[in-house]
């Protein structure tokens, strides 16, 4: 057994990873290198490389991971922060998560399905939207691929946050509210993080739609699910 | 900092021990946050018992995936195999919820305002 295998070690990489990863975002500017993702995939390669499989590097990252669920409880605090803008805009607001909540459940149903993805894969593809601890455990109860979740959760909150600003334009969405909302519906927390970073206010409506769907989702998910005769 | 965590790890164990005794399917963080939300609206908890973890958390939520996205180690067969339902119908699915949430969000709104303003006149 190397040091490689150390969950210290593997631990602090990760840290150092990130921190290398959002460094190089600062130095260039360049949206296309996501932190997030730029540290996955260096782990990914770094950890082929030495031999150390996902199971010694968990060992570590769980230490991490462990704080996925105290940070969506922490999301208690936005929501709070929210509250009287939600209040002034609750019919709308509903209005267009429970749209969004079922159009994305179904629409990556029926499209992975159309391209072929095995009834597993539709699974672990149906929560993709919403942030990765509530997508995990819709995951695991719909009888979908956990991990497999997560790295599309991952994705799919990259691709949106980088693409998200030109659909919206495509879409001719153009009130700042429905714009922040969108895009925390599609692409959960790193959405968010690229809303915040073009103003506070797309930012503050973009959790919003994350909180909004993520709960929808883990309420409304094996319903929806089971009315497009997807067997739970 | 330690009232913080307190606070925190309390609405989460609210949380787990709904989830174990009443069996919803819904995760227990969600109602924990939905819980928090709720006692700081009414005022059983404060907002500085809480806002220094939260605030920590929220703006670091995506370092907290990397590990999760790093599983994807286990499935790279799968997603050689399966790789165009996958990033296609993620795709395209981000594309079609970002499209009905801001329609529907606007032309409700919009109505609304409209309504608001004839039963004015």
């Amino acid at each position: 057994m190397s040091f490689l295998d150390n969950k210290i070690f593997l631990l602090a990489l990760t840290f150092v990873v990130f921190l290398a990863a959002r460094l190089l975002q600062k130095r260039t500017g360049s949206p296309l290198l996501n932190p997030i993702l730029v540290s996955i995939i260096v782990l990914i390669c770094l950890l082929s490389v030495f031999g150390v499989d996902y199971d010694t590097y968990a060992a570590g990252g769980e230490y991490i991971d462990f704080w996925l669920k105290p940070a969506v409880v922490a999301l208690g605090v936005p929501l709070y922060r929210q509250l009287e803008n939600i209040k002034k805009q609750m019919v709308p607001l509903l209005a267009a998560e429970l749209a969004g909540c079922v159009a994305g459940v179904v629409s990556v149903v029926l499209l992975a399905r159309f391209f072929g993805a095995s009834e597993e894969v539709v699974m672990s593809l149906a929560p993709k939207a919403v942030t990765t601890p509530i997508a995990m455990e819709i995951s695991r109860s719909v009888g979908g691929i956990p991990p497999l979740t997560a790295a599309v959760v991952v994705s799919t909150g990259i691709f949106g946050g980088m693409a998200g600003f030109i659909m919206v334009r495509m879409g001719h969405i153009k009130s700042p509210i429905a714009t922040g909302l969108s895009i925390g519906t599609a692409a959960h927390a790193v959405g968010t993080s690229a809303a915040m970073e073009h103003s506070e206010r797309y930012g503050a409506f973009s959790s919003l739609g994350l909180i909004l769907n993520g709960l929808l989702t883990a309420l409304l998910a094996p319903l929806i699910l089971s009315l497009i005769g997807v067997s739970v | 900092m330690i009232l913080q965590c307190a606070v925190l790890f309390a609405f989460l164990a609210i949380g787990e021990f709904i989830v174990s005794v009443s069996g919803v399917p819904v995760p227990s963080s969600i109602i924990g946050m939905l819980l928090l939300a709720a006692a700081l609206r009414y005022r059983l908890v404060r907002l500085f018992w809480v806002d220094k973890i939260s605030d920590f958390l929220v703006k670091n939520l995506g370092f907290f995936f990397v590990p999760a996205g790093v599983g994807l180690m286990r499935c790279l067969d799968l997603l050689a195999d399966q790789w165009l339902p996958i990033v296609g119908a993620s795709a395209i699915s981000t594309f079609v919820i970002i499209l009905v949430t801001g329609r529907v969000h606007q032309t409700v709104r919009h109505r609304l305002s409209r309504r608001h303003e004839l039963s004015r006149q």
